[in-house]
């Protein structure tokens, strides 16, 4: 007897002692964006957070992005969902329509003091369908044209220009791909993002305005795949996959190996760290059209968490505040979609590259993803015939007739 | 079970199986079940689940990708299966004479049998880098341009087979060396007396002899070859093209990537046909030939 009553004695005391710490709330967390160059910056962001919110805990988990939709699904099946969780745009749209994703508008409503003003209205709209806030846009991103200025000097050739088009990027990648020392003058992979954006600089879309027709195997389309083609196989100024064998484009960058590069406005952080040459960046050349791609990333609290105010609270904070706006910009993870412009100038500010203005005149001539339900069959669908192309197993014709009579399957 | 007799014995059984049955029934035979009910489902993981009878058995039949999967799976197991069990055969015979450090050299031909998949397909994509792997170079020193292997639609395939062979031969080895060990001795001695030539002693001694041996490692080859799926996630996606996706492959990206839980099902089950018909249509070929040949 003696001894059960010490030990609910002592059990009550616990639990007085232990209390505080119990009425915390912890919020599971997931995202693709902070691995694996970002880290610090998520838990700084976190630190800040829970500084500010002691009673929230976050936990988070990071997974790369060719798996964490694979990861997110089977968990939210399980019904072991993340309270909050990052989406892109192109998930984002089928995730809303699941209904696996919480509206926030009473949420919002709620919160004295809190004006969705603070965002970029027309990206925080993205993340919106009949009217209800599925999520909170978090930072965009999109492509524009790396140079290594060093080559360029070294071959005399003048700097890319915003009236560039593709006839004179072909000129200077010709005069700057050394194959001897295994110098390339021009990369832009052949697959499927690469080719929505390329298309448009031509004049040409995979769907009609409504996406009730397949436009894949247009005229302008087939002459499109045909110059991306064209300048691995027949200018030689772009290396095959054998050729890169394994390495990334952004390895080759890095090395000095390549002159001009498309790519992520998500490296520039990391080329300012590894990119041991002077560089800079320009709008991409376009053929008939300007176009440049346009990312988005939101954030969402799932339908069925328990602490919905709790990560509400944290996607709030991780999306507006401005601890995590500064950490973002900083870091040049990628850009945050607020509308502050004190953020921006912050951005434009960094002293390298020179002319940090181009990823803003990007988005003039912004193209967002074909959005279709059966997104992960498209990419794959079309990403396969242009593989085909690519390895001149058919001719760019033929690849983009099979590529539309797959995707009309599927639409 | 001595002294125990008629109902505490299953009980007894019953309670000593448990932990291995519970394990069972959670892991392999509720999936299983329940693979079977989905695959005559729509269901996308998130929404609910659709009824649609045979639909998905009637697309798959049809679907030119399924097709497509088959012609490569079946076109590895043209490639693995003779290569595996004739080297791994060879490599017995080798390890079945008294050399000096033949249980070190078994060891080494069974450690990739025992490596993960992962190891192995990460270390044979660099073996297999066109520019800058061990293979090419080795070719280039014998004059040979190498292949761009994972690269190449054409030389995927074989990339994938020849790492494949590299791992099982060990696992192929060790049961024909047991296989070896039931050869009665008198019989190689009796041949020997008789003038035999070692290609006749092997042709007409060893090979009849081990004909159980060589039954059991096809058999067990050919089923787990039809499931070949860990090399080809690692090594190629699939990819280039198409060309290494497998079935194996194929309903994973159904399942996980298309979130067509339903179809991946039903994929699975005529995957599962294929493999139950051949094996018994292997196993009526064996029987006869034993008849045949007692």
């Amino acid at each position: 007897m003696n001894i059960v009553h010490k030990s609910i004695a002592a059990l009550l005391l616990m639990t007085a002692v232990s209390s505080p710490a119990l009425a915390q709330t912890t919020v599971k967390y997931m995202t693709f964006s902070a691995a694996p160059n970002y880290i610090e910056e998520l838990d700084a962001t976190i630190a800040a957070f829970q500084a500010s919110h002691p009673d929230i805990k976050v936990e988070y988990e990071t997974q790369a992005f060719g798996e964490y939709f694979t990861k997110l699904q089977t968990l939210v099946a399980a019904g072991q969902a993340p309270d909050a969780f990052e989406l892109n745009y192109e998930s984002f749209v089928d995730y809303a329509n699941k209904g696996v994703l919480a509206d926030l508008n009473p949420l919002i409503a709620a919160d004295a003091g809190f004006s969705t003003s603070v965002y970029n209205s027309t990206a925080l709209a993205a993340f919106s369908q009949n009217g209800k806030q599925f999520g909170l846009v978090e930072s965009f991103s999109n492509v524009v044209l790396f140079y290594n200025q060093d080559l360029f000097d070294k071959a005399g050739v003048a700097y890319p220009t915003a009236e560039w088009t593709w006839k004179e990027e072909l000129d200077a990648a010709q005069k700057l791909t050394d194959a001897a020392n295994g110098v390339w003058g021009d990369f832009a992979p052949i697959q499927f993002w690469e080719f929505y954006k390329t298309i448009a600089q031509n004049g040409g879309a995979m769907f009609n305005a409504d996406k009730t027709e397949v436009t894949l195997d247009s005229p302008q389309n087939v002459d499109t795949l045909q110059w991306m083609v064209d300048k691995v196989n027949k200018y030689h100024v772009t290396p095959t996959d054998a050729e890169t064998a394994g390495l990334s484009s952004e390895d080759l960058f890095r090395q000095g190996k390549l002159a001009m590069l498309r790519t992520g406005i998500w490296l520039l952080g990391d080329f300012v760290d590894n990119a041991k040459f002077n560089w800079d960046i320009q709008l991409e050349p376009g053929n008939t059209n300007k176009a440049h791609h346009f990312f988005s990333n939101g954030v969402a609290v799932s339908a069925t968490s328990g602490n919905q105010q709790a990560a509400y609270e944290w996607i709030k904070f991780l999306t507006s505040s401005k601890e995590a706006v500064d950490i973002r910009v900083k870091a040049g993870w990628e850009l945050p979609a607020v509308s502050d412009q004190a953020a921006v100038q912050g951005y434009l500010d960094l002293p390298k590259p020179e002319h940090r203005e181009v990823v803003f005149q990007a988005l003039d001539t912004a193209v967002t993803p074909p959005v279709i339900a059966n997104w992960n069959q498209l990419t794959d669908i079309v990403g396969k015939e242009l593989e085909a192309a690519k390895l001149g197993q058919k001719t760019p014709q033929q690849a983009l007739a099979d590529a539309a009579a797959a995707v009309k399957g599927i639409l | 079970m001595d002294g125990v007799t008629g109902r505490g014995k299953y009980v007894a059984l019953a309670v000593l199986l448990l932990p291995s049955l519970a394990g069972m029934s959670l892991f392999y035979i509720l999936p299983v079940i329940s693979s079977f009910v989905l695959s005559f489902s729509k269901w996308d993981l998130l929404t609910p689940v659709q009824w649609i009878g045979i639909g998905n058995y009637v697309a798959a039949v049809q679907d030119p990708t399924v097709q497509q999967a088959l012609r490569n799976t079946l076109f590895f197991i043209a490639g693995y299966l003779p290569a595996v069990v004739a080297i791994g055969l060879g490599l017995a015979l080798l390890l079945n004479h008294k050399l000096p450090g033949r249980t070190i050299f078994r060891a080494i031909y069974f450690v990739p049998v025992v490596t993960s998949w992962v190891a192995v397909s990460l270390v044979w994509k660099w073996l297999l880098n066109p520019q800058y792997g061990l293979i090419n170079f080795g070719l280039s020193l014998l004059g040979i341009k190498g292949p761009g292997w994972l690269f190449d639609p054409n030389w995927a395939m074989p990339g994938v087979i020849l790492t494949t062979v590299w791992k099982d031969i060990g696992f192929v080895a060790v049961i024909y060396l047991a296989g070896l060990q039931e050869i009665p001795e008198n019989l190689g001695e009796a041949a020997d007396i008789d003038g035999a030539s070692a290609w006749q002693r092997f042709w007409t001694i060893t090979w009849p002899m081990l004909a159980p041996t060589t039954f059991f490692v096809t058999t067990i080859s050919l089923i787990s070859s039809f499931q070949v799926f860990d090399q080809v996630f690692i090594m190629t996606g699939g990819g280039p093209v198409g060309a290494t996706t497998t079935m194996v492959q194929l309903i994973y990206k159904n399942a996980f990537s298309y979130s067509q839980m339903g179809y991946a099902s039903a994929i699975s089950w005529i995957l599962f046909a294929l493999i139950f018909a051949i094996t018994l249509a292997q196993n009526l070929l064996q029987k006869r030939l034993d008849r045949s040949n007692g």
